[in-house]
């Protein structure tokens, strides 16, 4: 009687996980669909909570973990700021991966003696303890990246035999546990300390721009983790929930690989981060600048301003700024809009969210096939920290890592003119050869103070 | 070998089948999806892996009383499952709430 109100407690559950991803993939549904998945996972706990089970319950222990957690997650999301975003995302993963690592190692540590080596317990744990590390390390290491601790140029020496040959160190110690006739927790250790190293050999060799693919990735891994271990204790929810999450990660990922028109296997073999200076480094190439009081008079008197922000733009705090110079622009009686390349700032969509946050008006956004039909009629193109998305060698130079990624066509415009730090290279590492262009003028200097100043002009114009 | 192999799947039929169907299931839910939503539904689909919470409270709730190894891992698991949870679903929100369509 009690199993089965609980089981059906928990298909309601797995039922509001599917109907809140469904909703989450659906920009009017999203928000409901997030609520409706945090209610599936309040009721799955509260279940998982009561449900009858032999034991000693230690709900002590219990309450104590489920409030440090919540405490650290709650406060974490809401002083976080959004463009941190992509580190936090890949943060919480670990953590989920952690806990699925941890799962797989006690319960090889309590595996009553006698045991059958060759059973789905000891399978399960193997595989929940493979899967939580090698999720659990790998975001470490993304979350590093991303926040600039770990350099992008921190690499292993031949990534690739490293790899395959911690791969083979993965599956040999498998087989020796689950060929032993008793356990051996010296093996289960091993295991843990060499999927673990496995999550830092997969992860370091990608390069930047390809770190929310592999996030994603290990996102969905975290998800088959989850999976393993609901199959060490027969939960449905977490079987379901797990692969849920696990089968729609890949999906996501070969869909951001596509929205960048690379293949995942290119970007697990590691392109973007090794890429070559292009063809035109042996010309004298000289860019013009342009000074903030002239820039402003120009955007004063155009018809037409498209503003195309990158991550440069997310780092200086910018985008509040940008918004403020967009309704000054307006209230001059001037056309400006926002270009988002698909993977402008750390994530697909980031952009959009930061842009949010400022209050930048939703019908002000161009996708890139908008912005390249409007980007002939327009008479300033304003490119801030943005490289590679608006890099030229993505059509024109075959060598080029980028080769074949859509791009803003900025080009095409009366005037680019490029806000940057200095004439370092892009994420990817790669020249651009835009900034050489006729049209192009570049303005140096920290995003927020450039456009600060162009305000101060606009105003005294 | 083969042999367990066979007896695993024949023993975890009704397993097995949900576990295919669920991945259908998770493929074709997210099959279309905006560049736009691709961030957010990273991060909502990133809270729900902590459903693996269930899974360590299970584990502590069996725990002997004395078993200092898996009750200290156990509420481990459970405080960083609980902090990809907490944190996945308010983060979502939080870039969610940007979303909404602001009055004129």
């Amino acid at each position: 009687m009690e199993k089965t109100i609980t089981d059906l407690l928990y298909l309601v559950s797995i039922i509001l996980f599917i109907v809140g991803l469904k909703g989450l993939s659906h920009p009017e549904t999203a928000r409901k669909g997030n609520l409706t998945a945090a209610a599936g996972m309040i009721l799955g706990i509260l279940v998982a909570l009561f449900e009858p089970i032999e034991g000693n319950n230690n709900y002590g222990w219990i309450v104590a973990g489920v409030a440090l957690g919540s405490g650290i997650g709650l406060v974490a999301a809401k002083k976080i700021q959004m463009t941190k975003m992509p580190e936090m995302v890949s943060l919480f993963n670990g953590l989920g991966g952690a806990c699925a690592m941890l799962i797989g190692l006690v319960e090889f540590y309590n595996l009553p003696a006698g045991t059958d080596m060759m059973s789905a317990a000891v399978f399960t744990d193997i595989f929940a303890l493979i899967i939580g590390s090698v999720s659990f390390s790998g975001s470490l290491i993304a979350y590093g990246k991303l926040n600039g601790s770990l350099r992008d140029n921190f690499k292993l020496p031949a990534p690739q035999v490293i790899n395959v040959l911690t791969l083979i160190a993965v599956i040999a110690i498998s087989v020796m546990i689950a060929m032993g006739d008793s356990l051996d927790f010296n093996l289960v250790i091993a295991l843990l300390a060499v999927s673990l190293f496995y999550g830092v050999v997969f992860v370091t060799p990608i390069g930047g721009g390809d770190m929310p693919v592999v996030i994603s990735l290990l996102n969905s891994f975290t998800g088959i983790g989850a999976m393993g271990a609901g199959l060490i204790y027969g939960n449905n929810v977490m079987i379901i929930g797990g692969i849920l999450v696990g089968a729609s990660g890949i999906i996501l990922t070969v869909l951001m690989c596509e929205a960048m028109n690379r293949t995942l296997l290119h970007v697990l073999v590691g392109g973007l981060s090794g890429g070559s200076g292009g063809s035109g480094n042996d010309r004298e190439q000289v860019v013009k600048e342009v000074m903030p009081n002239d820039l402003a008079i120009q955007l004063k008197y155009a018809s037409k301003v498209i503003v195309v922000p990158g991550y440069g733009l997310a780092v200086a705090q910018a985008q509040h700024t940008i918004h403020e110079l967009e309704q000054l622009l307006t209230a001059e009686g001037v056309d400006v809009k926002y270009a988002i390349h698909p993977v402008a700032g750390r994530m697909p969509g980031h952009m959009n969210v930061l842009l949010a946050e400022a209050d930048v008006s939703y019908d002000k956004l161009l996708e890139l096939d908008q912005a390249n039909a409007e980007f002939p009629t327009t008479d300033v193109v304003l490119v801030i920290g943005a490289n590679d998305v608006v890099n030229p060698a993505a059509k024109e130079d075959t060598t080029s890592p980028i080769y074949g990624m859509p791009i803003l066509d900025v080009e095409l415009a009366k005037t680019v003119v490029v806000m940057k730090r200095g004439m370092n290279k892009g994420y990817a590492g790669i020249e651009n050869p835009l900034f050489f262009g006729e049209r192009t003028k570049m303005l140096f200097g920290d995003a927020k103070a450039s456009i600060n100043k162009i305000k101060d002009e606009v105003n005294q114009a | 070998m083969l042999e367990i192999l066979i007896q695993f799947i024949g023993e975890n039929f009704g397993m097995i089948t949900i576990l295919v169907i669920a991945s259908f299931l998770g493929m074709e839910i997210i099959s279309k999806v905006p560049t736009v939503l691709h961030t957010p539904l990273m991060s909502g689909a990133n809270a729900i892996s902590g459903v693996v919470i269930i899974g360590a409270i299970i584990l502590i709730r069996r725990a002997e009383a004395g078993d200092y190894f898996s009750l200290v891992l156990g509420t481990l698991g459970i405080a960083l499952a609980m902090i990809n949870v907490a944190g996945g679903f308010a983060v979502t929100n939080r870039m969610l709430e940007m979303f909404k369509k602001k009055k004129k």
